[in-house]
């Protein structure tokens, strides 16, 4: 079923249009993937967010199941990265920014009047767009919400530094220079780094907001390589605009579009068998 | 065959060149009016260091000849229409201009004036013989002539080859001596007196608490006696040293021959100008240079050193950076990082803008009424009244002149940190908060750090416009002359409510409160540099800092 598409060229009706993904390869186990199994870890109830006055996400319902990789997958300003940031209540930060609805983790509602927004966000980490490092050591990036829980004994900060960069596979390339500044990092080793930041606080879920995208193609190879190592462990959610890494890297994938949640559901489903004229459409290029 | 287009006019002006030649010619003036402004003021201040040789002349003076011995400060051309005018007669015909020499004659206890001004024309003789000495002296500023005799007791002990020998011999020792008389009075005695004056005041205090019984009285009595014995034991010290210092003395012949005996303990230090090389000369330079920044003033500020002066703009200024600093970042911070962006905010960020445009001498008005007379005198009613009525705090001092300077140079740090928090990227600030910190946190481990170069650009800014300001200093804490420096020996070390003296205020002393307007002169010139150079320092040394700041917290750009 390989096809290669030259642009411009209408996609035949029956074999959709897949931006050149090997769709044979995505068939892991050759197992069919089903949410109604999974264990839940997160569940989104008739989430509604605004901004002002305008609405950004339009009641949105899903589940997304423990230990499994979730992508969301949309045109620009569909709404992904405002999700995501609803998982860790990163929203608060903007002002005029105001959710409705709830969220719940592990059964709690993430929104609650006595939850602890830190402490929510030391269980739920996130990885930005752009690799954003502290101007510290590499040490001390890593340490830092270890320090912020109150860890200050040397050799269990060292240990887990250690820890989290083995698990980020960042330990071999910086284990000699882990005084030095981040910053002399490259690109896809601060990204990892920051990964491992993530990480070394031990969350129960990672938000991913397109975190390759500012990455040249071996370094983005290294962090879905890393993505899939972290599955085993973590509940991962990412945002990504490339087709072909939602379709390697995620085990479940959802479709936004214009707030909307449209479809959600095990990844090759989507890519092959899409129930929605509109996540069709996507995938096979006519819009987005 | 192809041709190149011809370079035309037009084409040099649409080309942009001009543009580029009048920036480049605005950045050359700018440079140019800098480093001569520069130029003059140290060419004209570290001149003055320099030892001069000093003449004998033979001058027509009116219808008689005299002897005039002096040091040559400076030359100029006179127009002979001005001379006429001022009533000169007897210049010779035919010549436009004339030189005038201004010389240093010195022996201001003899003649009232230490300068003289001659006309070439009427010079007779001119020579620079090596016997001329020139001596600096404690009082009445230098003397010129030739060393005749030195005296012990009144006995001739040396004459004629071996008399500068035996002065310097006998210079040596009463300089020791009078170095051991100035600690015994500056820091011993002062010292003494600063108990004394303890006493005093604990007695003072327990008389008002009701607290002054026998016993107390009894104990703060036998302080007392023991402090004025040692006391009198130090002015025995005293006398003795004078006596010993007295004994000496010298003879010189001065330009009109008079023979004057005067004691070696007036005198500071001799050459003999017309006899030294070049390298001496040098030494002698860098020893007057020296004496200038390192000695207290004398004579009314026109001769000794600006030790005090130094002292003083340094310390002010850095109680000034220590007392801004946390209040303009921490005034910085609420109105970046935690204030809602609203109208009152930005009215409250125009009132700053607008504060740094006061005159300061308004800041001077307001930090002698509110800081001196409000601030201060409720200080002393309550801790210090024993003290009353002399005010302790109530009164202008450095502790007053840094503030007001500080509330003077406030706006700059705000703006400066503001402008500083607004720059660090939000994807670090969030970066910060995905893991569970807190906005203190935050604040604390990442946004204060990677604005601490911009608070640093703010606090250069203020140390600037502080070390340079006078006007408001008038009224809130410089003086003329301190009497102490106010970091000392005693307790508590560092004295906060004493007067102090500023460059800048020396310089408009000097030059303008001068009775001695010719001397004064070059010192304004050396003050002046010394303050630029003062700046210029503590500039470098934020700059340095800040750097490096920079270096550790470099943003991801």
């Amino acid at each position: 079923m390989n096809t290669t598409n030259p642009s411009g060229a209408v996609p035949m009706p029956t074999i959709p249009f897949t931006h050149g993904i090997d769709l044979s390869a995505l068939a892991r186990d050759g197992e069919q993937r089903s949410l109604a199994t999974e264990e839940i870890c997160l569940q989104v109830q008739g989430l509604n967010l605004y901004y002002g006055d305008k609405r950004a996400l339009n009641a949105i319902e899903m589940q997304i199941p423990r230990r499994r990789v979730t992508a969301f997958i949309g045109p620009s300003g569909c709404g992904k990265s405002t999700l995501l940031r609803c998982f860790n209540r990163m929203n608060d930060l903007i002002d005029g920014c105001r959710v409705e609805g709830g969220i719940l983790l592990d059964g709690v509602d993430i929104h609650g009047k006595d939850v602890d927004v830190p402490a929510l966000r030391q269980r739920v980490g996130m990885v930005f767009q752009k690799p954003n490092p502290f101007p510290k050591s590499i040490f001390e990036n890593v340490a830092y919400g270890l320090r912020l829980r109150g860890v200050t004994d040397r050799r269990e900060l060292a240990e887990r530094v250690e820890a989290a960069l083995q698990a980020s596979a960042l330990w071999g390339e910086v284990k000699d220079r882990l005084e030095e500044s981040a910053f002399g990092l490259s690109g896809g080793q601060q990204q990892r780094l920051v990964i491992a930041r993530a990480i070394a606080i031990e969350p129960e879920v990672i938000l991913l907001d397109e975190p390759a995208s500012a990455l040249d193609p071996i370094s983005t190879l290294k962090i879905e390589e890393l993505i899939y190592e972290l599955k085993a462990q973590y509940t991962i959610l990412i945002v990504t605009h490339n087709m072909q890494q939602a379709a390697r890297v995620s085990d479940y994938t959802a479709f936004m579009y214009l707030g909307d949640l449209i479809e959600h559901g095990d990844t090759d489903t989507i890519f092959t068998k899409p129930t929605k004229k509109q996540t069709e459409d996507y995938i096979t290029g006519r819009y987005g | 065959m192809s041709t190149l287009p011809v370079k035309r006019t037009a084409h040099w002006v649409g080309s942009g060149a001009p543009w580029i030649w009048l920036n480049a010619g605005a950045i050359a003036l700018c440079m140019i009016m800098v480093v001569g402004l520069l130029a003059l003021i140290a060419v004209r201040g570290l001149a003055h260091f320099w030892p001069a040789d000093v003449l004998e002349l033979s001058y027509q003076d009116g219808d008689q000849t005299v002897r005039i011995i002096g040091e040559l400060r400076s030359a100029e051309q006179v127009p002979a229409q001005r001379l006429v005018e001022a009533g000169v007669t007897g210049l010779p015909i035919g010549q436009e201009e004339f030189e005038r020499l201004l010389l240093r004659v010195g022996n201001r206890d003899s003649y009232g004036a230490d300068f003289r001004n001659v006309l070439r024309p009427f010079i007779l003789a001119e020579s620079a013989p090596d016997e001329l000495v020139a001596i600096e002296r404690r009082e009445w500023g230098n003397q010129y002539g030739y060393l005749r005799a030195v005296k012990q007791q009144g006995t001739v002990v040396a004459e004629g080859a071996a008399v500068w020998s035996e002065f310097q011999a006998r210079l040596l020792r009463a300089n020791a001596l009078h170095a051991d008389i100035a600690r015994i009075q500056k820091d011993e005695i002062g010292r003494v007196n600063h108990r004394i004056e303890r006493l005093r005041l604990n007695g003072r205090k327990l008389e008002l608490d009701g607290a002054l019984d026998a016993m107390a009285k009894l104990e703060l009595a036998e302080e007392r006696a023991l402090a004025e014995a040692e006391f009198a034991t130090l002015r025995t010290q005293l006398t003795q040293l004078s006596t010993e210092v007295g004994r000496d003395s010298y003879v010189l012949e001065i330009q009109d021959g008079q023979m004057l005996e005067k004691p070696m303990a007036q005198v500071i230090g001799a050459i003999r100008p017309n006899q030294l090389s070049v390298p001496s000369k040098l030494a002698v330079y860098f020893s007057n240079l020296w004496g200038f920044l390192s000695d207290d003033p004398r004579e009314a500020n026109t001769e000794g050193g600006i030790l005090p002066a130094i002292f003083g703009t340094v310390m002010m200024v850095m109680i000034m950076s220590i007392l801004v600093t946390p209040f303009g970042v921490i005034a910085a911070v609420y109105l970046r990082e935690y204030a809602k962006q609203n109208l009152l905010t930005r009215s409250i960020r125009i009132a700053v803008n607008n504060l740094a445009g006061v005159p300061s001498i308004v800041f001077g008005v307001f930090g002698l009424g509110f800081f001196v007379y409000i601030l201060g005198s409720g200080i002393d009613d309550m801790f210090f009244p024993e003290a009353l009525p002399a005010p302790t705090f109530g009164t202008p001092g450095l502790i007053w002149a840094s503030l007001t300077l500080a509330l003077l140079t406030l706006p700059v740090v705000i703006v400066a940190t503001e402008e500083g928090l607004s720059r660090i990227p939000r994807s670090v600030r969030e970066g910060s908060y995905a893991l569970g910190a807190t906005q203190a946190e935050t604040l604390w481990r990442i946004v204060l750090p990677m604005a601490s170069p911009a608070m640093m650009t703010g606090l250069i800014l203020a140390v600037a416009r502080a070390a340079g300001e006078v006007a408001p200093l008038m009224l809130v804490g410089v003086v003329k002359l301190a009497p102490t420096l106010p970091l000392d020996m005693n307790a508590p070390y560092l004295h906060l409510e004493r007067k102090f003296m500023h460059l800048g205020f020396h310089i408009y002393d000097v030059g303008f409160q001068s009775p001695n307007v010719e001397a004064a002169r070059p010192l304004v010139y050396a003050t002046a540099a010394v303050l630029v150079l003062v700046i210029v320092i503590l500039n470098l040394a934020a700059v340095r800092i800040r750097n490096q700041l920079r270096e550790k917290y470099k943003a991801l750009e």
